[in-house]
């Protein structure tokens, strides 16, 4: 299991191997389905991201409430294949990791490979660990979204794995492969 | 003839749509258990383990076990000899779902107008129900949120009579090799082969309610939910999806009586957050 910090500098995106496990810290930012939609129609726009996107991790996530006295509410990965249709534009920008769950597109793992990225997934269900390892919480935009709205977390160890990284790795197919038996 | 108020319906959808998120069921933790003993992929190990302290912080804090509460899936099984009083059944089901989800910090993802405006109904409603009526003057409530992840992973086809048991075989299979790491594996996984179209997926989701690993009453049935079981465990999806051996906990097959010209098959899967609380009025 190895630290690492967000933003992940480019050192770092350049060691990781799909099947890498992480615990992350620092900085990462909230977003899914109606704020991606958001951040491709203001850059058509030609107008200024919410936040600087720079180097940054975007965490496909939408919690359950805040209960009294928490931090935020449960706080799991949602599926990513949703958001492949906006991740090549984003990465264009200067968007270097996401973390969500489940497959991603051809299009989304060569546009790791052309603008140096990474793919992390979190275990989908475990939100209610993964909330352990927030330790701030703010929305920073598109406040009328809802749950759908971004967030900034600050993180502390937070879990994940290395499923694309800027190489081709595919841990989704190559752990599969090595684990498949057939008849 | 038994008398049963709205209101108590209403307390009891709060109190089963709360326990049913925050409490994974003795069962699921214990085919956990087993899957984690079992796995041999050590990525894969980590994530059962994760799996299995989540569960425990959810119960300890009563914090919904995953982010996506679900949409609210009722199951009643209505004696015919209950008379509900002081209210319509289903609205007091749906304002025990509004109760439910707003006091235990629960998320609303249910949206209205879904091919279009897609707008948040902010309360969690309209649930979806499913009533059988069955001899007797109990009324039996079987809350089972489901997730959008492994929910958006069902399949439904009819095969042609003549592809029959190796056709089910086939199509299931490659249902959750497809479904890869999406709908959260390790899964459990419904089946309902026969009926009619809308018969089959119902039965698939019901078949989501049993027991985890407990074998159908019919032999055949039981033979074919251990095979599909071991041929899905040997695409090496794993746990999460990064590769390993546990692939699903458990298959379920329901069936019914089917057309002569048809073999309808429904999937319906079910991530490991396997979420249901049941009470009799």
């Amino acid at each position: 299991m190895e630290r690492i910090t967000s933003p992940i500098s480019t050192d770092i995106i350049e060691k990781l191997r799909a099947g890498d496990q992480v615990l992350i810290s620092g900085v990462i930012y909230v977003g899914r389905d109606a704020a991606h939609k958001r951040l491709i129609e203001t850059l058509d726009k030609g107008e200024q991201l919410p936040f600087d996107i720079q180097g940054q991790t975007i965490y496909y996530m939408g919690p359950s409430p805040t209960k009294p006295g928490h931090v935020i509410g449960s706080a799991g990965p949602t599926t990513s294949g949703r958001m492949d249709a906006y991740t090549p534009r984003l990465l264009s920008v200067g968007l270097r990791a996401m973390i969500g769950k489940g497959l991603r597109s051809e299009a989304v793992k060569e546009a790791l490979k052309k603008h140096r990225g990474v793919y992390l997934a979190a275990v989908g269900g475990a939100a209610a660990l993964i909330a352990k390892s927030i330790t701030k919480a703010q929305t920073i935009a598109y406040e009328d979204l809802g749950p759908e709205a971004i967030l900034r977390l600050e993180v502390k160890d937070f879990p994940a794995v290395v499923i694309n990284d800027m190489y081709g790795g595919d841990l989704y197919q190559e752990g599969k492969a090595q684990y498949q038996i057939r008849a | 003839m038994k008398e049963i108020k709205a209101k108590d319906v209403t307390a009891t959808v709060a109190r089963l749509c709360k326990e049913a998120n925050f409490f994974l069921g003795e069962d699921v933790l214990a085919a956990l258990k087993k899957a984690r003993e079992e796995e041999e992929s050590p990525v894969g190990r980590q994530i059962l383990d994760q799996i299995l302290e989540n569960a425990d912080i959810a119960a300890k804090e009563e914090m919904p076990l995953c982010q996506d509460c679900g949409l609210a899936i009722v199951f009643l099984e209505i004696g015919q000899d209950v008379h509900i009083t002081g209210g319509d059944l289903y609205e007091a089901i749906d304002e025990g779902v509004r109760q439910g989800y707003s006091e235990g910090y629960l998320r609303k993802s249910a949206v209205d107008q879904p091919f279009s405006a897609r707008v948040n109904t902010k309360d969690n409603t309209p649930s979806i129900i499913h009533s059988e009526i069955v001899p007797g003057d109990k009324l039996k409530i079987i809350v089972a949120p489901k997730g959008g992840g492994s929910e958006n992973m069902s399949r439904f086809t009819v095969l042609k009579p003549a592809q029959g048991r190796q056709g089910v075989i086939d199509f299931v299979v490659s249902a959750v090799e497809e479904a890869g790491s999406n709908p959260c594996p390790p899964t459990i996984v419904g089946i309902g082969i026969g009926g009619s179209a809308e018969k089959a997926m119902i039965l698939a989701k019901k078949a989501l309610l049993r027991t985890v690993g407990e074998p159908s009453p019919d032999m055949e049935v039981a033979v074919l939910e251990n095979e599909l079981l071991r041929r899905i465990n040997t695409t090496g999806v794993g746990p999460g999806g990064v590769g390993g051996r546990i692939t699903s906990l458990a298959v379920h097959v329901e069936t019914y009586p089917a057309h002569i010209a048809s073999l309808p098959v429904a999937v319906n899967l079910q991530c490991h957050s396997a979420r249901h609380k049941e009470a009799d009025l």
